[in-house]
């Protein structure tokens, strides 16, 4: 079980890895300009020169795919970022001290918590307005409330511990009994949680980019390839495969790492 | 003059409005490089005692009467901002439990540096100089190589020298140290109860000792405050205490004292009855 799980982590960060320098590499390097058009070689099977095909504007798929990756990957990684620094804190604070502040928080999480995702996300959208930021914004607040429970949790069993007591009669101050005395132990779980945070950010932000609220043409983002795909689907699937299994390996990869960095897999 | 000066306390636990009183009107002295004991059953209100010295009772708990003061100052009235600087600095404390009282995630020397980085200016090398004096003090073997180590490395007593060192570091006037051989076995017991008597002597240290022990006691302190349900019940030399005891409570602990005199073939006659 262990020696499985810990596979699992291996190969979830080679892909990983795998995939991100491939993002870097198309900062610098992409086969084609991902947004030139070419009327000439419309809808163009793969081949030699274009090996993903080209799509209904003649642009290469391949190419655009590099691109949608790093987009997904930036929205992903400040999505999680915001969500979990400003949940972590808030868990934090909520679990170590409890008291009146502790129930308001946790209450203002609970009606997060009651609505479904992604009809938040369309509300927050719909008063934030369609765009890049506002989704990573509305992302993040929806990802707040799982991570601040978590943490707080965490915290709560910790804070009645003898080590945060003997901490205590160091003269230790309460906020560095927070972050350098209980946060380091809670690494494990937050750690398994980011994985986790990660791969429900990229497929969210696939889900927001296919229902045009995230991501703008041009701008290549992954879900909104597949958006656009779907009308030429019998006649040229390549467009709707490269992005779709790009989607596919970069969940895979974090639920993966996620499933390894789960407590029963540590020792 | 004295050390610590408990006069007339009383801890009061608060359940809604009603409140449960579990220290009364407790009063004692301790002198300079002295030794007291505090014993009594489960319950009676020592450790609340000592946790209301050090204000860090729990949330539902309060002083509610009496007073505490440190070297002729009242620490009872100090607010939460200034305990932190009696803390550690002025008075330590060591617990029951070493092996739940150090920080996994943190190495040892980082823990018994804590005190250092929080009340002084050291440099990390003093610091680090500072960490080995203590160890040494406290007579851990291989201080080098156990200042790296973390502590699900170490044994029991070895914590218990730890926790002893870290509370040490800091040169304090006065040590708590709430039962802390209870959960260690009798020969790592009789070195941390030696180790304690050495650094009384040698560091004029007061120790206000807790247990419910009285071999430990008897071994260790100078002087004896006997507690029953929150009050004291009697106060004296160690001796005295032991060998003439006044009040009947202090007489049914001290035969309640398993001795050596029974013979192991009459106990386990006595046993079979």
């Amino acid at each position: 079980m262990r020696q499985k799980q810990k596979n699992q982590l291996v190969i979830g960060m080679g892909i990983a890895l795998f995939l991100f320098l491939l993002f870097l590499l198309s900062i610098f390097y992409t086969p084609f300009d991902p947004d030139m058009m070419n009327a000439k070689e419309k809808l163009v099977a793969p081949s030699f020169q274009h090996i993903f095909g080209t799509d209904q504007f003649g642009r290469d798929i391949c190419s655009r795919v590099l691109k949608g990756l790093g987009t997904t990957f930036i929205i992903a990684l400040s999505t999680v970022s915001i969500g979990a620094i400003v949940g972590v804190v808030l868990g934090a604070v909520t679990g170590y001290f409890g008291g009146w502040m502790d129930e308001i928080c946790m209450r203002i999480n609970d009606v997060i918590i009651a609505f479904p995702n992604i009809l938040l996300v369309l509300i927050f959208i719909s008063v934030l307005g369609v765009g890049q930021n506002n989704m990573i914004l509305a992302l993040s607040i929806v990802f707040i409330p799982s991570f601040s429970r978590m943490t707080r949790s965490e915290f709560l069993t910790h804070r009645d511990m003898d080590y945060v007591k003997s901490a205590r009669l160091m003269g230790v101050s309460h906020f560095r009994i927070l972050f350098v005395h209980i946060l380091p132990n809670t690494v494990p779980t937050i750690l398994s949680m980011l994985a986790i945070g990660f791969n429900n950010a990229i497929l969210a932000e696939a889900g927001m980019s296919y229902l045009g609220l995230g991501v703008q043409p041009p701008t290549p983002s992954l879900g909104r390839m597949l958006a656009e795909s779907q009308i030429y689907l019998a006649t040229a699937p390549w467009i709707a495969i490269f992005p779709g299994m790009a989607i596919v390996l970069l969940a895979l990869s974090f639920s993966m790492i996620s499933e390894g960095l789960s407590k029963g897999g540590r020792s | 003059m004295n050390v610590l000066e408990v006069d007339q306390l009383e801890v009061t636990f608060f359940h809604g409005k009603e409140g449960n009183k579990v220290v009364k009107d407790v009063s004692f002295a301790m002198k300079e490089g002295e030794i007291v004991g505090i014993v009594g059953e489960s319950g009676s209100g020592k450790t609340q005692t000592s946790l209301a010295i050090m204000q860090l009772l729990n949330e539902t708990a309060a002083i509610t009467g009496g007073t505490i003061r440190f070297c002729g100052n009242e620490i009872s009235s100090y607010t939460e901002k200034k305990m932190q600087e009696i803390r550690g600095k002025e008075i330590g404390m060591i617990f029951q439990e070493p092996m739940t009282a150090l920080n996994p995630v943190h190495r040892i020397g980082q823990q018994i540096e804590e005190s250092l980085k929080l009340h002084t200016n050291l440099s990390k090398l003093e610091r680090k100089k500072r960490a080995m004096e203590v160890m040494k003090l406290v007579e851990l073997p291989n201080p080098e190589i156990i200042y790296h180590q973390y502590p699900h490395q170490l044994s029991g007593g070895m914590r218990q020298r730890i926790m002893i060192a870290s509370a040490l570091i800091m040169e304090p006037k006065l040590l708590i140290a709430d039962e802390p051989t209870t959960a260690l076995d009798v020969t790592i017991q009789a070195q941390i109860l030696a180790l304690l008597k050495k650094i009384n002597q040698e560091k004029k240290l007061s120790i206000l000792f807790i247990s419910h022990d009285l071999g430990v006691i008897h071994k260790l302190c100078h002087r004896v405050v006997v507690m029953k349900s929150g009050k004291k019940m009697e106060e004296g030399d160690v001796e005295e205490v032991f060998h003439f005891p006044k009040e009947d409570y202090t007489k049914e602990l001290l035969q309640a004292i398993p001795t050596r005199r029974m013979s192991f073939r009459k106990r386990r006659k006595e046993g079979m009855q």
